[in-house]
Formats: structure tokens, C-alpha cells, sequence
């Protein structure tokens, strides 16, 4: 076993992990990259589709054209990375000394950093989370799975699908399964509402007429040895499906969209405090989570729906590592809690300091036409036309907003009818 | 006949919802848009909608066993197909660069490769 030691770790070398490292080793702090997989890159190495970099580089790239200009920064940047490299269990010695255990093809290090920045991404919600039952069959894939086999290895995972949850990932597979002569028998959506952003309903569904199904869910997967159908029923208003409506889809695969969840195992195993409505760290505005040092961005942190928020996210806590390595800590704050107010469900960071600039991250409730986005406290208020839950709220509050008043404990995000 | 319709810009992921009122002349007001973009999109919309594509191609001796592309330009919907039937039957041969072109003058357009694949042995 071999002892390295160095400032920072940032574990996960997707966007977030990789602009994190990037402005850490710019920040002159020596720091080093942990990927679990072959290649740096995470996600975008398979998101051939555009809508990636508007706000990062200005410019509408490909999730393949935007990690491979981040990584060509990194090389830049010279900033030391490990790929094949499994973080298997994080030790917290004391403020000044995390110890990361990790394996890699050539032995176990036992990584010493003063900061970890963690950015391991998410995981794809799977079948058995979203009640659909029946055979165990083969062709049932998630879309983050079928995505893989066709844009990186060419391979199409059958030929009549149907696709559960019309998440981002979801409407942008049924256009490719469309492209490629699929057939997209449908997409069902147990919310009145779709998933995604409504770009993606037009340019993925309506433009390919593949009919979105909202209000129902796949209630069984059945076949033998391959899926042959799915049986679909419309729900009621508690999402529980109504006897009596169910009706057969033949289909030979079932693709399954059915949104994102942190992938924070080695956080929770250290105590870290949960937020149950991100299903994240709860943090600062540095990003740092309830244990000193520890930081997180990226997916890891909260489900994001642009690239352009995750490295965003990765740049705030290697600002944050440098603070916290500078100063011996992050210094103490009368820390003001972000309070969820009307039509919110959800925001990060959970606390801010009202001194430094800090941007929030929101998604709401409903969805919600001609509205206001306010922080009453401080008198923040924005008009915008229309608010849903696909759709991340950002916004930015800087230590002016927060001059005007006086002993403030907590700020409220909400929603209210314009 | 003055007519209202309601569209989502496709632009960028901001998907701003836009009001675009219509008279026998074309557009006559467009609300709702964040940018500038969104006016030139409701017009290109209403006019004659255009899509990019997107895809990947076979590529041979390379790192990666496929090379995703994408038309230069959004081409009119009604050349998606041609332009999936052509890049169907093509393959490439490693090293590819981005913004290589894989398929030359189509619907107005080259279809240009979005990932770096190395050749190895």
C-alpha cells in the first residue's frame, strides 16, 4: 500500500469533478483527480446531442464537444488524475486530515488531503423503484443504458420500444431511437405534466409524432425470455393506478426515464447530513457538506439539468477547498438558513452568509404560468413567464441584496402568482 | 386573421415560451423571449422549421467504435431522413478531429464529427 498526500481529492472526473480539479490546481493547490472508469469524462462522453455550454463557453456544443474541451483544459492545466481508480471508504482523521482509500489496477493508496471535493454524479432510477412488476425478462434497459449502446458503441437495444418517464434523457433517446428506424410505440409519464424541458417535447415527441402518455404508468412488463408487452394503466390523483383502464403495448424493449438520484454512499457512511428533498449533502454556500472540508458538486450535490450548473457547482468548491485550506477552516458565519417558501421543492445551498456572491439552485413544486421568484427578506423579486418542475431555477443574490436589512436568521425562496 | 400562437423556443435549454402573434403578413409581434434568438427562431418556426441532426457513424482502427456527428446547420425537417439514409451507409476511418467533415454538401449543409476518436493499431 502505498501513502500519497496532497491538499485536495476530488473524487469523479465528470464535468463537475474536472472544473473542481481544474480551478483547485489553478488556485496553486496540489490536487489530484480520482475517475472509477477507464476515461476521464463522465456522462457527456455519451450525450451527442447539443445544449451543452451555453452559459460555460458561450456556445452550444455537444456533451462529446463540451467534456472534450474541459478535458483539454485539464491537460492544461496539468492537473495529476487517476483513472480505474474505486474510492472505497473516506476516513475522517480530523479537520486538517481526510484519508481516501482507493483502488486502482497497480495497488491500494491511501490518499491524504486536507479537502475533498466529491462529484460522483448520480445513478439512474431503476425498475424497481417505480412499481412496474411482471417477468423478468430481457430489453429492459434505463436510458442513461440504451444511450451508451447506441451513440458510443453503435448498437440498437431493439426495434418496437416503449419509454417509462419523459425525463431529459428519455425524450432525447426517443429521438434517436425514431432516427435510427425505431419504433417509439410510446412515452409514459405517471405526472399530468412531462419531465423534461419543453424543447425536448418538441423537437424529440411532436416532431417524430410519438405519443406522450400523461397520467399513466406501466403497471407489468411481461414476455418470455424477451419483452413482449407492457401492460399501461391511467392513474388518480394519488399516482396509484385506476382499476378498469388498463390496456396492452406490444413492444420488444422497455427504456426507463425515470429521473436521477445523488449517488452519495461514501458521504451518508461518513454521517453526513441528507437533505430528504435533493437527496443530496445539505451545504454552504461554499458548497461544504455537515462535515469540515468535505465539499460537493455536480449531480452528486443536486440533479442538475444543464452541464453548465454541475461545473459551476465544481468551481464553487474549489473556491471553497482554497478558503477552507487558507484559513484553517471555512470561517464562522452568522450563517442565514435558505427556508423553502410557496411552490418550492426544493434549493442549494441550504445555508448562505449574505457577504459573498452566492447562487441558488431551485426546482419547484408545480408547474406555474406568470409568476414571481422572490426572497422577501431582502427584497429580491423577479417576474418570469412561466416556472416548471424540468425546468432548474438559478439565481444569483449578491451582499448588496442583503445590505438593506438587519438581523436576519433565515431567507425564504417562493413562488407567487405575478 | 390576426391569430396567436404559442410556441417553445428550442434555441437553447432555457426553452422560453413565446407568444407570437400572426397576421396575414407574417409575424407580427413576438413576447416572451429572453434573447434575441427566440425572435429569429419564431419566425424560421412559423416560415419553415429546421432541425439539426444528430448521429453517429462507424469508424474503423479507432478508440471509440463510432464517431457522433452533426449538420453544420439546422436543415429543414423535411431532409432529416436523407441525411440519416446517407450517414447509414458510411463509415470512417480513424483518427477523426471535431468539426472533421464525414459527409460533404447536404440539405445545404456538411455533417461535421463532435468527438475525437484516436487510431490505434
Amino acid at each position: 500500500m502505498k501513502t500519497l498526500f496532497y491538499d485536495v481529492v476530488v473524487i469523479g472526473g465528470g464535468p463537475a469533478g474536472v472544473a473542481a480539479a481544474i480551478k483547485a490546481r489553478d488556485k496553486g493547490l496540489n490536487t489530484i483527480l480520482l475517475e472509477n472508469r477507464e476515461v476521464l469524462g463522465g456522462i457527456p462522453l455519451q450525450c451527442i446531442h447539443p445544449g451543452f455550454g451555453v452559459h460555460y463557453f458561450k456556445e452550444d456544443l455537444t456533451g462529446t464537444e463540451f467534456i472534450t474541451r474541459l478535458l483539454d483544459r485539464l491537460v492544461e492545466s496539468r492537473v495529476e488524475y487517476l483513472t480505474r481508480a474505486y474510492v472505497h471508504s473516506i476516513k475522517y482523521r480530523d479537520v486538517y486530515d481526510k484519508v481516501v482509500n482507493v483502488v486502482t489496477p497497480s495497488g491500494v493508496l491511501e490518499i491524504h488531503a486536507e479537502a475533498i471535493i466529491y462529484a460522483a454524479g448520480a445513478r439512474e432510477r431503476h425498475l424497481f423503484e417505480i412499481g412496474a412488476y411482471g417477468d423478468r425478462v430481457d430489453g429492459v434497459y434505463t436510458a442513461g443504458e440504451a444511450q451508451m449502446l447506441m451513440d458510443i458503441y453503435g448498437v440498437l437495444p431493439g426495434r418496437e420500444v416503449i419509454i417509462i418517464g419523459s425525463g431529459d434523457v428519455g425524450l432525447i433517446m426517443a429521438r434517436r431511437f425514431a432516427l435510427e428506424g425505431v419504433r417509439v410505440k410510446a412515452v409514459v409519464e405517471i405526472l399530468p405534466y412531462p419531465g423534461g424541458l419543453m424543447r425536448n417535447v418538441v423537437q424529440c415527441l411532436i416532431d417524430y409524432n410519438i405519443p406522450l402518455l400523461l397520467g399513466h404508468r406501466v403497471v407489468r412488463i411481461t414476455g418470455r425470455g424477451r419483452v413482449e408487452k407492457a401492460v399501461v394503466a391511467r392513474v388518480d390523483e394519488n399516482l396509484k393506478p385506476i382499476p378498469g383502464t388498463e390496456f396492452e403495448i406490444s413492444c420488444d424493449t422497455v427504456v426507463i426515464s425515470a429521473g436521477l438520484r445523488p449517488n452519495i454512499d461514501l458521504l451518508e457512511r461518513m454521517g453526513v447530513a441528507v437533505d430528504p428533498s435533493t437527496g443530496g449533502p445539505v451545504v454552504n454556500e461554499y458548497l461544504e457538506t455537515s462535515v469540515p472540508g468535505i465539499f460537493a458538486a455536480g449531480n452528486a450535490l443536486v440533479i442538475n439539468d444543464l452541464v453548465d450548473y454541475a461545473v459551476e457547482q465544481g468551481e464553487v468548491a474549489a473556491e471553497g477547498a482554497y478558503v477552507f485550506i487558507e484559513n484553517n477552516g471555512i470561517p464562522s458565519e452568522n450563517w442565514l438558513r435558505v427556508v423553502k417558501g410557496r411552490n418550492i421543492r426544493l434549493v442549494v445551498p441550504h445555508y448562505v452568509s449574505g457577504k459573498r456572491n452566492v447562487v441558488l439552485y431551485a426546482r419547484v413544486m408545480q408547474p406555474e404560468r406568470n409568476v414571481y421568484i422572490e426572497v422577501p427578506e431582502i427584497g429580491y423579486r423577479v417576474f418570469t413567464y412561466g416556472v416548471r418542475p424540468s425546468e432548474m431555477i438559478r439565481l444569483k443574490l449578491r451582499p448588496e441584496h442583503f445590505k438593506r436589512v438587519e438581523g436576519l436568521n433565515r431567507i425564504t425562496l417562493q413562488v407567487t402568482p405575478g | 386573421m390576426r391569430r396567436e400562437l404559442e410556441l417553445y423556443c428550442i434555441i437553447c435549454p432555457a426553452s422560453c415560451t413565446l407568444r407570437v402573434v400572426v397576421d396575414k403578413d407574417g409575424i407580427v409581434e413576438v413576447r416572451g423571449n429572453q434573447c434575441p434568438r427566440g425572435v429569429e427562431y419564431a419566425k424560421q418556426e412559423v416560415l419553415e422549421p429546421r432541425r439539426y441532426v444528430i448521429s453517429v457513424v462507424r469508424v474503423h482502427h479507432g478508440d471509440m467504435p463510432t464517431v457522433s456527428v452533426i449538420t453544420g446547420k439546422p436543415v429543414p425537417k423535411d431532409c432529416i431522413w436523407r441525411v440519416m439514409e446517407l450517414l447509414a451507409s458510411i463509415e470512417v476511418e480513424a483518427p477523426v478531429e471535431i468539426g472533421d467533415v464525414v459527409l460533404k454538401d447536404i440539405c445545404g449543409t456538411d455533417v461535421v464529427a463532435t468527438r475525437r476518436v484516436k487510431r490505434v493499431a
